[in-house]
């Protein structure tokens, strides 16, 4: 078998964008040309005039000629200038991660440089990377399996530090742990009814209905608040949806400014996602608030033409949490009145804005009309800025009394796994309750034990028989 | 010296339920077949258990039966007690099993062989299957004759180079004190086959005169007889019925069992082959399951003209005089009569992954193996084994197609799959739970599913074909009119609703709904359904199945069609597996030694994790 070049480039940023050395990754037929073209080794430099050489020739093919697995020295230009002094690590196909060309340049310029150097690459023809595109390629070339595969894509894709645990804690099997137990236990009723039906002379069902009935409803249960946690992990893992509402000049844009100010270092624009819903990334200790840009939705003076846009609408009908500042040096006219209806039964907290300024308007006012916590807030002074992450913090880490020790479900393909097992584990249920005999229970009970042995990565095969041979005496 | 007898199409080694399907099946289609048995008289004999069918086995029964062969019509002709087993459970565990005349089955068996075209039986051992540049050419016997022949079927059940043991007596003989094959085994080896050593066992067998019937249970035989072949009808099949025994073992039991345990070949290290964990011996039981307090035991009739009754349940290898305090500690068998010790015996066998789902061997050409010496257990998965292989010999030998059943068609084909692919440590047994599909799979529709394949096949007639038609489209059109029959709010219905307890209509329903529900049925309904035509019992039951688990079938077909999918993408024979990256090494090795034909076959081999099954996908893929 041939690798399996795919047909463009790829480049990528491989590094944080925080810390001083920036990675871009290559990959792909054409990595070794596209690096050869914006490389330089030293010789090839003016370093005083921070040009490039232009009476020499530069030979584009250089990497070609280097054998695999070497590092060359050297700057990185774009026709013209330096970008950047650098050190490439050259791996050619198929002794790379992906199995195809490999390139990689380490810069040391900041973030700024690394994203130049990423865009002299598009330039020469070389495509974007997706987001898990590197490791896509690694699996499909052969170079990791599925289940290596996912563990990956989730700790790249893991955007805060509680997400790269629960990757790892997945890794490690925790939620293999969980499941398994919740498996044994369907198994275990499931052995009882097959040898029942394999040898009705020796095994009598009867007595032990209405103890499959309740252990199955307990499974049953135990699966839906594996799904409620799985809601819990999402929000961890990809960030909490995080809208800010209020009227015109309460100060929403002030407070956006304010917390990327706060933490300017690690924010990002979060690529691939559309402008509509995810726009900037925020930590607010170890959790990651994506907060809608407010500024995206085009502000008019009439507030209810404002929220009242569909845009908006479906902002606060996605979001996990809702930050509602209001102006308390006024008091809530008819805007607020009609912002108020629409963030009822939501998750919030109130802002209580231009606290430094005199109030018109209580905390209590506020919270006998939405029932949330308020605090006292300024942007000029940054006062209520440390209330606030802690109020986040707490209303998402510390209410979570079992943090630490809960099994988070953070891939999607285990959520559906969950969800199928669960509706089948439902369906064995009613079964039981109508009446029918337990082979048609067993059809479900079998089918929950196979779906939840996906997230394992388990196959049913021998499974039942084995127990059943274990736990029963059968036969002649 | 060597003679050279004129040629054959198909030869069988081996007449016991396995091999008299198989030759009846290359027979019946034509092909000239020879049978070789070690004995005329125990053609397919019974050396175990008296009874024919049960869960799942039925099944088994059946299906051989809708596909054309013999074992169901055979144990109609002689059964002395049948019985529809789980009758309280759903449609798809109901098992039919009947009490066999052990002498009858037999004789009636060996009748029809010795009637069939094209048959030829002869006593004697064959002790080579002769290949020539990996295609079988002939056979040679124990006397250096050689038969030359394009296909041997091998059937060998526990004979080869079998050892009877109980305590420390052992002897070289197969079943019943005959005579073991002690030959082919070494051609085996040398033809590269790999052989291993099972062991399975039967219990003792006692003088009914001397057994008290009245400290046990009588277990009678079903009213109503529901044949094992379709070709029956229940009336033609109406005779007195003799009856089971139930009593259990005791304290008493288990201690002698325990104390004399070291005397038993199986815990001293006499006997080394793998035995069943499905029939355990009772020194096994009571080990094993050391909380149980008491285990069941069957007296069962061996038949009319006989007066030994098998002791179902308490088969045994332990020392004779042990054996008699342990059975003699049995309510009912306090001075039973021991006609015959039991025995625990060991045999060669094959290891069935070698073997293609034709149940050809992937190396050999024309070389095929059924039955125990599969390594199963059991009469029933034997007979399923030998019709599949003798029709597959016979089709290749006519250049037509293999006929293969799949996991969504047949117990048959979960029984061969699972041989073949997942092979097995111990005597494999059938068991309902073994078939993912088996609420489509039932023992009711058997002839539904594969009497078609039979007739395609060749060994089903035109008329049995007809009537087949003709029942589907009775039930079609049972189905559509009782979907499309709307019934009232009215007296007759609500009086049958009352009646069993169903809640009352409010407003109109079809009949179709009415049956779904669980307390009622198709026939209870009857009285509401003043336009219902005269229908056939099976065809009222196909309809009634049909409409009233309407939601669960339809789940399963969806299943099958999942199932299909991987099932339907082949692996190419010649694929390298070495070129495929990044599988595991403990798939990649599985792999190339199963040599799966699709990669439904490859997910079901175990150490094949679903991830190299992606990765084998992505390959087929690109390539």
């Amino acid at each position: 078998m041939g690798i399996c070049m795919q047909d463009n480039t790829i480049a990528g940023i491989a590094s944080g964008m925080g810390g001083g050395i920036g990675i871009i990754r290559i990959s792909g037929n054409n990595a070794l040309k596209a690096a050869g073209k914006i490389f330089r080794t030293k010789s090839f430099v003016d370093e005083k005039l921070g040009k490039i050489k232009k009476d020499i020739k530069w030979d584009f093919n250089y990497f070609y000629n280097k054998e695999t697995h070497t590092i060359s020295y050297g700057f990185i230009t774009d026709g013209t200038g330096i970008i950047d002094e650098v050190i490439v690590l050259l791996m050619k196909s198929p002794h790379s991660y992906t199995k195809e060309d490999v390139v990689e340049i380490d810069a040391h310029g900041g973030p700024f440089v690394v994203k130049r150097i990423l865009e002299l690459l598009l330039e020469n023809g070389v495509k974007l990377a997706e987001p898990g595109e590197f490791t896509k390629r690694a699996f499909l070339n052969g170079r990791i399996d599925l289940s290596q595969a996912e563990a990956v894509m989730k700790i790249i894709s893991s955007k805060s530090s509680f997400a790269l645990n629960s990757a790892v804690k997945q890794l490690e099997g925790s939620i293999s742990g969980y499941i398994g137990e919740i498996r044994n236990e369907i198994l275990n009723n499931l052995g009882q009814i097959e040898a029942a039906l394999d040898d009705p002379e020796h095994y009598d069902l009867d007595i032990y209905r209405d103890k499959i009935l309740k252990e199955m409803e307990e499974e049953v249960s135990k699966l839906k608040s594996l799904l409620l946690h799985f809601n819990d992990g999402r929000m961890k893992s990809e960030g909490i949806n995080t809208v800010i509402a209020g009227k015109p000049n309460a100060g929403k844009s002030s407070l956006m400014n304010l917390l990327l100010d706060e933490e300017r270092a690690i924010v990002t624009n979060v690529a691939g996602t559309t402008r509509d819903i995810i726009e900037e990334t925020v930590y607010l200790d170890n959790i990651v608030l994506n907060i809608a840009d407010t500024a995206g939705i085009h502000e008019t003076d009439d507030v209810v033409e404002n929220i009242g846009v569909d845009k908006a609408v479906s902002y606060l009908e996605n979001a996990d949490f809702v930050i509602y500042v209001v102006d308390s040096s006024v008091p809530l006219d008819n805007d607020d009145m009609q912002i108020i209806e629409l963030l009822k039964g939501k998750t919030g907290v109130v802002l209580m804005n231009k606290s430094d300024l005199e109030a018109r308007l209580t905390e209590e006012e506020v919270k006998s009309r939405l029932g949330w916590t308020c605090i006292g807030f300024s942007n000029e002074t940054k006062l209520g800025l440390k209330e606030l992450s802690e109020y986040i913090k707490n209303s998402f880490l510390h209410g979570d009394i079992t943090f630490n020790d809960q099994v988070y479900l953070t891939n999607l393909r285990h959520k559906e796994a969950v969800e199928d097992a669960l509706s089948s584990l439902i369906q064995a249920v009613d079964t039981m309750k109508s009446g029918l005999p337990e082979d048609f229970i067993a059809i479900d009970m079998m089918d929950a034990y196979k779906k939840l042995g996906l997230i394992n990565g388990e196959t049913a095969s021998e499974d039942l028989v084995n127990k059943i041979f274990k736990d029963f005496c059968m036969g002649k | 010296m060597s003679y050279t007898y004129e040629p054959y199409d198909i030869v069988v080694i081996g007449a016991g339920h396995a091999g008299c399907e198989a030759a009846l099946a290359s027979a019946r289609l034509g092909l000239k077949t020879l049978v070789f048995t070690v004995s005329i008289d125990s053609i397919a004999m019974m050396p175990c258990n008296p009874n024919v069918g049960g869960s799942s086995k039925g099944h088994l029964v059946r299906e051989v039966d809708a596909l054309g062969g013999e074992m169901g019509k055979n144990i109609d002709k002689t059964f002395i007690q049948t019985k529809m087993l789980n009758l309280s459970k759903g449609p798809a565990v109901h098992s039919l099993r009947a009490q066999a005349d052990k002498k009858d089955y037999s004789r009636a068996m060996r009748n029809v062989l010795e009637n069939t075209d094209n048959l030829v039986i002869k006593q004697g051992e064959v002790s080579e299957v002769i290949v020539s540049g990996g295609k079988v050419t002939g056979i040679r016997t124990v006397s250096d004759a050689v038969y030359p022949c394009k296909a041997a079927i091998m059937c060998t059940g526990t004979y080869l180079k079998a050892r009877c043991i109980y305590g420390d007596v052992s002897q070289n003989t197969g079943p019943n004190g005959l005579a073991a094959a002690n030959h082919l085994t070494d051609c085996l080896i040398k033809l590269g086959i790999d052989v291993r050593r099972f062991k399975t066992g039967t219990p003792a067998r006692v003088d009914k005169r001397t057994v008290d019937f009245s400290k046990m249970e009588e277990q009678k035989g079903d009213i109503n007889i529901v044949p094992f072949s379709f070709t029956n009808r229940p009336k033609d099949l109406e005779r007195s019925q003799v009856s089971c025994w139930l009593t259990y073992t005791n304290k008493e039991t288990h201690k002698i069992i325990m104390d004399n345990i070291d005397r038993s070949p199986l815990y001293s290290g006499n006997i080394k082959g793998t035995g069943p964990r499905y029939c355990p011996s009772i020194e096994d039981k009571v080990v094993r399951f050391a909380d149980k307090e008491r285990h069941q035991v069957f007296i069962e009739p061996e038949g009319n003209y006989t007066n030994e009754m098998y002791i179902g349940g308490m088969s045994s290898s332990l020392p004779e005089d042990v054996q008699y305090k342990m059975y003699h500690s049995v309510p009912g068998l306090e001075n039973a009569t021991i006609v015959r010790n039991a025995y625990a015996i060991e045999y060669d066998c094959i290891d069935p992954i070698q073997l293609k789902a034709t149940l050809e061997f992937k190396e050999i050409s024309g070389f095929y193996s059924a039955g125990q010496s599969n390594g199963s257990s059991g009469y029933e998965e034997a007979a399923a084994q030998g019709i599949i292989a003798g029709i597959n010999a016979a089709m290749k030998i006519l250049g037509r197609s293999p006929v293969i059943l799949d996991r969504s068609q047949a117990y048959i084909g979960v029984l061969i799959d699972d041989l073949i692919t997942k092979g097995t440590n111990e005597p494999y047994r059938m068991m309902t739970s073994r078939a993912e599909y088996r609420l489509l799979l039932r023992q009711d529709n058997a002839d539904l599913r594969l009497t078609k394949i039979g007739y395609d096949i060749g060994l089903i007639d035109n008329e049995r074909y007809n009537k087949l038609l003709e029942k589907e489209k009775l039930i079609e059109e049972e189905k559509k009119r009782i979907e499309n029959l709307n019934i009232g709010v009215k007296e007759d219905i609500q009086k049958i609703l009352e009646e069993n307890g169903s809640t009352l209509l409010q407003s109109g329903a079809t009949m179709a709904e009415l049956v779904k529900r669980p307390e009622l049925s198709y026939d209870k309904l009857l009285p509401a359904d003043k336009d219902r035509p005269e229908l056939p019992a099976d065809v009222r039951e196909q309809v009634n199945i049909a409409i009233k688990y309407e939601g669960y079938i339809e789940r399963q077909l969806r299943q099958v069609e999942q199932f299909k999918k991987l099932e339907n993408k082949k692996i190419p024979e010649d694929i390298n597996y070495d070129e495929v990256y990044s599988l595991r090494i403990e798939a990649l090795q599985k792999l190339k030694k199963f040599k799966p034909a699709s990669v439904g076959q490859a997910s079901r081999i175990s150490g094949v994790s679903p991830a190299d099954i992606s990765v084998l996908l992505v390959y087929l893929e690109k390539n």
